[in-house]
């Protein structure tokens, strides 16, 4: 200190500075050391109980219960891609002998000659999934970071309307919704396909759950640093909230991909891929073999998004360790 | 004295206030608080717009003859009356549906929450495969109709020509169209397509789970994963349960269209006729859309009423 005496402030700042580096360098390469042992020992070591054994038993009950779970999808699959002589084989294959994309082809082809091209179908499709998609989890995390973590009069009252809303379901609220449309002039418009998406509480609901497992305190030290509640929703609380955001994004994409418009659309400019393979399969010239592609084809994007979101989920959360 | 001085710090909204002074108190509270309400605006708009106001405009239908033509005519509880005193179709109903509630409600969200720790236990590329595989039937919205190909009533079927090739049957059974068998081949398939949002929600509680939790367990004394399960998981993953325990109760009382397709509208001796197949048959069918959302009325007490028991079970978990 008697040495820092005759320097000038200038000096200090930097001498402060450059202490103030070697301290943070010294502590970066701390908490890298402590993360690759962390990684190194993967964390389920620490957990009790652990043994290969049992790890090989629950893999086998798994491994049985999963063929169950994958078999119908596998047939599904195998049908699509089987020549329709084989379809019809006494007894059933469950293995294409001869495989050809014909159903694939067939799809294609017959969407194709259509009112409208399929690749306009295509784009309807893409459209208002990553619209409803995006908006509805933007929308619906901002609302449930409200709801679950912030006191206002008529909280308690929004908490339970959301609950009460996922829980009726009626013959007529169909006709209740196409009202509602129809009162606002959005039948036949990308609004119809979109909004209803966009306005269920399911995905509110799970992110409002998830959220109450965030400690408080954490939210009252970023309101102390002056964070505003954007800030804290988007900032702290969604980070720590990835694995349920991961999965309303799966929710959202699967039911925006495998919307039909439930009778508020009835342009075929404005049809969804769902709504066209619903028609040629209906058509019922061919087809088992048409209708399996068909399955194919519809589950293919709902799967690549699902693979995606958890493996992020797993990144996330090897990096997450400080909650409270 | 001393209760004078308490009486003080008493936070305006634990003392008894009279209606003004509680209305001037919750204005303040909302102008003090308005940017809750900015936030929560984007969604509630489209919610209350496109949600609420269908739900609260459905609700008093069940009180009224409508046929859709002509302007809903109100006739108080004869809905109620005939549904439960002259329909016997109804009657059964119920007790299916109760069966498929049971499967698809109870074992269902009990063998979702094992497989989701199961699935969590095991490395983490086993666990995106798995979790993929049991999701995958609620996925694609109807691949369920590939059961009708394995229980086709033919020979062609794959479950009979399986059964046949073996020698255990010599003929092929009617396994979608004999009234003693339709019933177990449903609840298989609707068993198949429950691992849904439930499932997938548990799964993401699983993976929120804060790993250091284990860690201070084992040190303080935990000795297996049953304890494991018990003291830290379950604890702390209450809030995913009742969001699984909400979407299974709506799947258990709606079960419905598996049934139509598989065993074909109306099926044989009403063995898969649910409650919902009912309504729709009265809706959809016969355009009594007033007895209709009776029956759904009906359908909506009894799921607010498991919505509530199941909330006071997990409740000790989630506050």
């Amino acid at each position: 200190m008697a040495k820092k005496k005759n320097l000038k402030p200038s000096e200090i700042a930097a001498m402060q500075e450059a202490e103030n580096a070697a301290a943070l360098a010294a502590l970066k390469k701390r908490r890298e050391k402590e993360h690759q042992k962390m990684l190194k020992s993967k964390g389920s070591n620490k957990q009790v109980g652990k043994s290969w054994r049992s790890d090989i038993g629950i893999f086998l009950l798994l491994f049985f219960m999963g063929l169950f779970m994958i078999f119908p999808i596998y047939l599904a699959v195998v049908n699509s891609i089987k020549p329709i002589q084989e379809v019809f084989l006494m007894p059933p294959k469950l293995y294409a002998m001869d495989p050809t994309t014909d159903n694939f082809r067939d799809l294609f082809k017959i969407a194709n000659n259509s009112w409208v091209p399929f690749s306009r179908n295509v784009f309807n499709s893409v459209f208002v999934t990553v619209v409803a998609t995006v908006l509805h989890v933007l929308f619906a995390s901002t609302a449930a970071f409200i709801l679950s973590k912030c006191r206002f009069p008529g909280n308690a009252l929004l908490n339970q309307v959301v609950v009460i809303a996922l829980l009726f379901n009626s013959t007529v609220l169909y006709i209740m919704q196409y009202m509602v449309m129809a009162t606002l002039g959005m039948i036949n418009t990308y609004s119809a396909l979109i909004l209803p998406i966009i306005s269920t509480s399911m995905g509110l609901y799970l992110m409002r759950q998830s959220m109450t497992t965030i400690p408080d305190a954490m939210i009252e030290a970023a309101k102390v640093d002056g964070a505003g509640l954007m800030r804290i929703c988007w900032g702290i609380v969604m980070p720590n909230c990835k694995p349920a955001l991961m999965t309303i994004i799966i929710f959202e994409f699967q039911t925006a991909w495998n919307t039909n418009g439930g009778g508020l659309v009835y342009d075929e400019a404005l049809k969804t891929i769902p709504v066209v393979v619903q028609q040629i399969a209906a058509a019922g010239i061919a087809r088992q073999g048409a209708i399996a592609a068909s399955a194919v084809v519809l589950m293919v994007p709902p799967l690549l998004v699902f693979v995606l979101a958890q493996r992020n989920v797993m990144e996330t959360m090897a990096h997450a360790g400080m909650k409270d | 004295m001393a209760e004078a001085a308490k009486k003080e710090i008493l936070l305006p909204s634990e003392r008894k206030m009279s209606r003004k002074e509680k209305w001037d108190y919750t204005t303040h509270e909302m102008k003090r608080n308005y940017m809750c309400y900015v936030m929560l605006a984007p969604f509630m708009i489209f919610f209350i717009v496109f949600t609420v106001i269908p739900v609260i405009m459905s609700l008093p239908m069940g009180f009224t003859d409508f046929d859709m033509a002509s302007f809903p005519r109100w006739v108080g509880f004869q809905n109620f009356y005939t549904m439960f005193m002259d329909d016997d179709v109804f009657i059964g109903s119920i007790r299916t549906t109760l069966v498929f509630a049971i499967f698809t409600g109870p074992l269902s969200y009990v063998m979702s929450f094992m497989l989701a720790w199961l699935i969590n236990e095991l490395h983490p590329t086993l666990k995106t495969l798995f979790t993929l595989i049991f999701y995958a039937p609620s996925m694609a919205g109807n691949i369920y109709f590939v059961w009708q190909l394995i229980f086709s009533g033919d020979q062609y079927g794959y479950l009979n020509a399986f059964l046949m090739e073996l020698g255990i049957t010599t003929s092929a059974m009617q396994w979608l169209t004999d009234g003693t068998l339709v019933l177990g081949c449903v609840i298989i398939v609707q068993l198949w397509v429950s691992m849904g949002a439930g499932f997938l929600a548990m799964r993401a509680g699983f993976q929120g789970i804060d790993k250091s939790m284990y860690e201070a367990g084992a040190i303080e004394g935990i000795k297996n994963r049953w304890q494991e399960l018990i003291y830290i998981t379950i604890p702390s993953m209450g809030p995913s349960l009742m969001f699984a325990a909400v979407m299974q109760i709506v799947s258990a009382f709606t079960v419905d269209i598996v049934g139509r397709t598989l065993a074909g509208f109306p099926s044989t001796d009403y063995k898969v006729h649910t409650i919902m197949t009912h309504a729709f048959d009265y809706g959809w069918v016969r355009y009594e859309m007033g007895y209709a959302s009776a029956i759904c009325f009906v359908l909506f007490i009894v799921m607010l009423v498991c919505n509530n028991l199941v909330g006071k079970v997990l409740g000790k978990y989630i506050d």
